[in-house]
């Protein structure tokens, strides 16, 4: 176990990864591996010498616990719907649906029956996943450390690979329908003759938009991680203190939370309808 | 903070769960929301016409109401008057019982008094015939003078 500050805090943000190392290297115990292994990191260097042939089982498995939270209680009320007076959960997530809908209707004109259902997966999956920064910094992880786990992390979206991830798959979808609607050619004339309509301008224009185009899902990403992670660090750092005190921090922050928590969701789900609904019309 | 293959985990769990939301939970929900304000919408549709319903039977029935008044007062007033022709037709019938009964009496009363007269008469005859049997001191043979006698008898 971490013991000065500075371990202790490094510990706590470092995932649970399972990957490759290469033959030849000299782990943390001092063996060295005579062929490439698939294994689990024991400390941070060797996670970070795993580089990008490595899984973050924590990350993976609490945000699919998260979903599988989200499909199963949407999916039960979904089957049970009835168009009779609802029942407390049918309520709860009609009330969710409605909400979604509402915003969606407000932003995205066209006509598509991907976007709501997208925006709905994003908006209480993203609030499930930061849900869990709620949760004490020291009792899944140290759960985890009693049942030899050498580091763990319960937060999804405080892991740059989980909100990348997300933003990721929105990416995929705003070239896909950017494709889709304005056909390749169309999308290439968007990207080579805006916002300066002359053949000259060409490089700089595509320049300036692919630019704005990659800086779609890096700041999604990046906003929902640095929220989240910054959240994390400071949770980590209250925890720090003596126990008695703790509480005058952490009391308050947890409480800043509740807007903290919905608000990076909300953000999250309201941009991804705004890009997909910019990729679905033409720019004049 | 490393960038790696959980990346494309969550890409996929992502789509997956999108998928699913897309497949099975976002129509049900909608379709029966949809349903629910189309029966919310028919409900109050049909309180309206309900209400208006009302207002017509109430029309109706006070205009029913007030056609059986009209009748029970024609009703009524024919019934006066039935009685009131009842009553005229009792005392006409009395009246006429009335006179028949006295004709009937006064018929009687001439029957005796014609008696009394004939009983009289017959009485006066016998008077006259003993007087004249004594005034004559001789018999009279009632049989040869009974014509006399009778003529006397009728002059009385």
């Amino acid at each position: 176990m971490a013991s000065t500050p500075a371990e202790y805090i490094q510990h706590h943000l470092q995932n649970l990864t399972y990957g490759k190392l290469p033959a030849g290297y000299e782990r943390a115990d001092g063996s060295v591996l005579d062929q490439a292994t698939w294994t689990i990191a024991q400390t941070g260097l060797e996670a970070r010498d795993m580089g990008f042939m490595a899984f973050h089982l924590d990350t993976l498995g609490w945000s699919l616990l998260m979903g599988a939270i989200f499909i199963l209680l949407f999916r039960s009320a979904a089957k049970s719907a009835t168009t009779g007076v609802p029942g407390k959960l049918q309520n709860f997530v009609e009330m969710c649906v409605e909400f979604v809908e509402g915003v969606v209707k407000d932003t995205f004109h066209g006509r598509n029956a991907l976007i709501a259902p997208l925006a709905l997966t994003i908006f209480v999956w993203v609030f499930l996943m930061n849900s869990l920064k709620w949760i004490p910094v020291d009792y899944i992880p140290g759960l985890a450390s009693l049942l030899g786990l050498p580091a763990f992390k319960i937060v999804p979206t405080a892991d740059p690979n989980g909100t990348f991830g997300l933003s990721l798959g929105v990416f995929i979808l705003i070239l896909f329908y950017s494709v889709k609607v304005k056909g390749f050619g169309g999308f290439s004339k968007e990207l080579a003759f805006t916002p300066f309509n002359h053949w000259s301008l060409v490089p700089f224009n595509l320049f300036l938009e692919i630019l704005g185009l990659l800086t779609k899902p890096l700041s999604l990403a990046l906003r929902l991680f640095g929220n989240m992670y910054a959240g994390e660090v400071v949770f980590i750092l209250i925890a720090l203190l003596p126990f008695y005190v703790q509480w005058t921090l952490n009391v308050p922050w947890a409480i800043f939370h509740i807007l903290v928590i919905p608000l990076q969701a909300f953000i999250f789900m309201v941009l991804t309808v705004v890009y997909l609904s910019s990729a679905h019309e033409e720019h004049h | 903070m490393n960038i790696n293959l959980t990346l494309f985990g969550q890409t996929l769990a992502f789509a997956i769960f999108v998928w699913f939301c897309m497949k099975l939970v976002w129509p049900p929900i909608t379709a029966a929301m949809a349903a629910r304000q189309k029966k919310i919408a028919e409900g109050l549709d049909a309180a309206g016409r309900a209400q208006q319903d009302l207002k017509l039977a109430q029309d109706k029935v006070s205009n029913t109401l007030r056609e059986t008044k009209e009748q029970a007062a024609q009703i009524i007033e024919q019934a006066n008057k039935h009685a009131n022709a009842i009553i005229e037709e009792a005392k006409q019938q009395a009246r006429v019982e009335g006179e028949r009964l006295v004709a009937g009496a006064r018929a009687e009363i001439e029957q005796e008094v014609n008696r009394a007269r004939d009983q009289l008469r017959n009485q006066v005859a016998a008077l006259a015939v003993a007087g004249a049997e004594k005034i004559l001191e001789s018999q009279v043979d009632a049989k040869v003078h009974n014509e006399l006698v009778e003529k006397l008898a009728s002059q009385l």
